[in-house]
């Protein structure tokens, strides 16, 4: 039987989506844990990143830094803070923020550098405050590059996410830790593919994210240079 | 000129050599031989072992006692739960593996065994095991599964056995490995001998850090806690007496890919077996799990103090 | 932190530290070697780039544990069960990277390979790939950093490096182990990182070493001061422990 049967043959059974921990239950649990990693990562990373890519200090340091940065095994870190911290909410949020952090940092300082220097001239030349310029002229420029991290990260901490369960959390972790230690395969291929539809999911949430919220102008522009 | 022929040349140079480099280390893996095809005859064993300290110590003490006797021992060790080396061990890809004889009855062999003791237990698992594996003798040495409680929880409820959990058990959560929500043994076991119904079930580690934290926290009322789990001393838990043996015997036993082995092997195997005793196995744990000492100390220390190879 | 078990366990560490880096880099150069042909491929034929980018961004979001115990039934408890699925990681990383270098090689070289008599394959291979080098090999080292860092994970089926002091300490509750784990890690990634950055010195002589905006860009698998590049889905940095 090959992998996706397995899954398939799991997923169709009506006990899977009923109940205290069924299908729905987990996938909320999955997409918790995420939502809030994703908006303290971006909450931290946004900032910092427009910071740096407007006035191009600290640049070198922090690109250099996201190397070592991805180096860091989630799990190592996870199973640290458990042993350290014992059982809080920071033991699976810090993890998952530290993965969130470097593509929406990089992404959000490369986006700003960008900016074409014209237009920041142009801003200046209107009258607009640092401030202003920043927020209205560069951030939105700089808008798709900012959403294409956010996706990233989005999508590394929805699938990390499942580690979670590692530490008796819930999630759709969950099923692959459990169906491992009651060999069956069709729990752990089950929720594999429930976790790459909700990755899929948020990859196509982001998709139309970006199709609302960046201008119609650029996104001209970004058609006719392809 | 941008490119300089030398320039280039010198790079695809460097290239290669790192790919032929590459590629010969690759051809070296550090991995135990394709694990499809068993054990080469008896010369050379794999010791593998299950993933949660005292079981890899015990493997640990095998292969050094085996190894100082002249076999070639490989190990692999910390492998998973019993349901993922089960059937690596069955087809040869490991040799060796330090097991419970209950457990491995009730959850790989036989799941509608009645057997309680251990010379029940072994009969059966003789009579049913496949053909490519066989259990050696077993060791006076039991790590049971119980139903433990704190201290606390014990005084308040005056609690000794797990029967008295009956009328308090839907308002507990238990917590467990995994695989305790399947297992005949398990939450199954408990409810068909005691009528115990939780509240809820918190699938933790194997009466590991996780286990024992959620139990101390009050995450968990009750927890499947191993009877050699140090923490049992250290911590002041309180495990339940088991009048009606849902729990099995659980002597540790070598289980073994039959064409794996030989007389060798097989006898240093029970000379260990038969010196290995709750007492001795308790004290090893808490050298390990709480002391931080490492596994091959502890059980070439063992091992010399036994009389046995080492 | 207890220090004194470093010394009395370093051939423990030894052992474990050079099955990460092998398994990791192997990892790595697997998904360099089938990136490369690949990427030529889709480069060529612009048809291709976007369905295999989404079977890739599909691979990538499939959580590598769930890969590593699929694998078990057919690869055993072996060293390529994790390799396999790292492999496929790293090429998802790496391709984006091989189809944007080389798209961004400029018209001049190749007109002016093409004028000096080279034919398209040896184009390729003295003019458009050195060309694309530098942003191949920054994909390259986002491919090792994580795969290195992702050898841990497959510690839950018992082969993962390094990883093997995450789940002792965790067991033992013994955070020595944990913190010589993610130092040996972390050093090991940066080190291969490291020589990925000679690497690149060595095999692109020509980069000036004074752009300091190739360093930055080359992350990005651009060069450096365009106004509007055509930043596509696929080129965003990736890589990163995702288990």
């Amino acid at each position: 039987m090959s992998f996706l049967t397995y899954a398939w043959n799991w997923l169709r059974q009506p006990a899977q989506w009923h109940g205290a921990g069924a299908i729905p239950a987990r996938i909320l649990e999955q997409l918790g844990y995420s939502g809030l990693a994703l908006l303290i990562a971006a909450v931290i990373a946004l900032p910092l990143g427009v910071v740096i890519g407007h006035t191009g200090r600290g640049a070198f340091l922090a690109v250099s830094l996201t190397s070592a940065w991805r180096s860091i095994p989630t799990l190592g870190l996870l199973v640290l803070l458990v042993v350290v911290l014992g059982f809080s909410a920071l033991t699976w949020l810090v993890p998952l923020v530290v993965l969130g952090i470097p593509p929406i940092l990089v992404n959000a300082y490369e986006g700003v550098a960008g900016v074409d220097p014209g237009l920041r001239d142009a801003a200046a030349g209107v009258g607009m405050t640092r401030w202003q310029q920043v927020l209205q002229v560069e951030v939105p420029v700089a808008l798709p590059l900012i959403i294409v991290g956010l996706r990233t990260a989005a999508i590394f901490i929805v699938s990390t996410a499942t580690i979670a369960a590692y530490i008796g959390l819930g999630g759709l972790g969950r099923y692959i830790f459990d169906g491992l230690a009651n060999n069956n395969y069709g729990e752990v291929a089950g929720g594999a593919v429930l976790v790459v539809l909700l990755a899929l999911a948020v990859l196509l949430l982001s998709a139309l994210v970006r199709h609302l919220a960046v201008p119609a102008g650029l996104r001209t522009q970004e058609r006719r240079s392809r | 000129m941008y490119l300089t022929t030398r320039s280039v040349q010198r790079g695809s140079a460097a290239s290669l050599a790192l790919a032929v480099g590459l590629a010969l280390a690759a051809c070296s893996s550090s991995a135990p031989g394709n694990p499809l095809t068993p054990a080469a005859s008896s010369g050379s064993v794999i010791v593998g072992s299950a993933n949660f300290p005292e079981d890899e110590l015990l493997a640990q003490i095998y292969a050094t006692a085996l190894a100082a006797k002249g076999v070639t021992v490989t190990d692999q060790f910390s492998i998973g739960a019993r349901e993922v080396y089960y059937p690596e061990i069955e087809k040869g890809a490991i040799t060796i593996i330090p097991e419970y004889n209950g457990a491995l009855l009730a959850t790989a062999v036989d799941p509608s065994s009645t057997a309680a003791t251990t010379a029940q237990v072994d009969a059966q698992l003789k009579a049913r095991l496949p053909a490519s594996l066989e259990v050696l003798d077993p060791a006076p040495a039991q790590d049971k599964d119980s139903v433990t409680v704190t201290q606390a929880f014990a005084a308040r409820y005056h609690l000794t056995s797990i029967a008295q959990l009956k009328p308090l058990a839907p308002s507990m959560v238990f917590g467990a490995p995994p695989e305790f929500k399947t297992r005949p043994d398990g939450q199954a076991g408990l409810r068909k001998r005691y009528g115990l119904v939780f509240k809820g079930f918190d699938a933790l580690d194997e009466s590991g850090p996780i286990t024992l934290k959620a139990l101390m926290d009050g995450q968990v009322q009750a927890a499947d806690v191993f009877t050699t789990t140090p923490q049992i001393l250290t911590d002041h838990l309180v495990s339940l007496a088991d009048p009606k043996s849902d729990f099995a015997a659980q002597n540790v036993i070598p289980l073994v890919y039959r064409k794996g082995v030989n007389a060798t092997i097989v006898n240093t195997l029970n000379a260990i077996s038969a010196r290995l005793t709750t007492a001795g196995l308790l004290e090893m744990d808490k050298a390990t799990i709480v002391d931080h000492e490492n596994y091959s100390t502890v059980a070439t220390a063992w091992l010399k103090a036994e009389g046995l190879p080492s | 932190m207890v220090w004194s078990w470093i010394p009395g366990n370093l051939g423990l560490i030894g052992q474990l530290t050079r099955q990460n880096a092998y398994i990791g880099i192997v990892s790595a150069v697997a998904g360099l070697l089938i990136a490369v042909p690949l990427g030529i491929a889709s480069a060529r034929w612009r048809w291709l780039y976007p369905p295999v980018l989404s079977a890739a961004n599909v691979i990538y979001a499939l959580p590598s544990l769930a890969l590593f115990v699929a694998l078990l039934a057919y690869t055993g408890l072996s060293d390529t069960t994790v390799i396999i699925p790292l492999t496929l990681f790293s090429l998802v990383v790496i391709l984006p990277n091989v189809v944007g270098g080389l798209r961004a090689v400029p018209d001049d070289a190749r007109q002016a390979a093409t004028a000096m008599g080279f034919g398209p394959l040896r184009r390729l291979a003295q003019v458009e790939l050195p060309l694309a080098g530098p942003v191949i090999i920054a994909g390259m080292r986002v491919a090792t950093v994580s795969s290195i860092s992702l050898v841990s994970v497959g510690q839950l089926i018992g082969v993962g490096g390094l990883g093997y002091l995450f789940t002792d300490g965790l067991d033992r509750d013994f955070p020595t182990e944990i913190y010589v784990g993610l130092i040996l890690i972390i050093v090991l990634a940066l080190a291969c990182d490291l020589l990925l950055v000679l690497a690149r010195r060595v095999l692109t002589p020509w980069q000036r070493h004074g752009q300091s905006g190739a360093d930055a860009a080359a992350r990005l698998a651009w060069p450096a001061a365009r106004a509007a590049p055509p930043r596509r889905a696929g080129q965003a940095p990736r890589g990163g422990s995702m288990p």
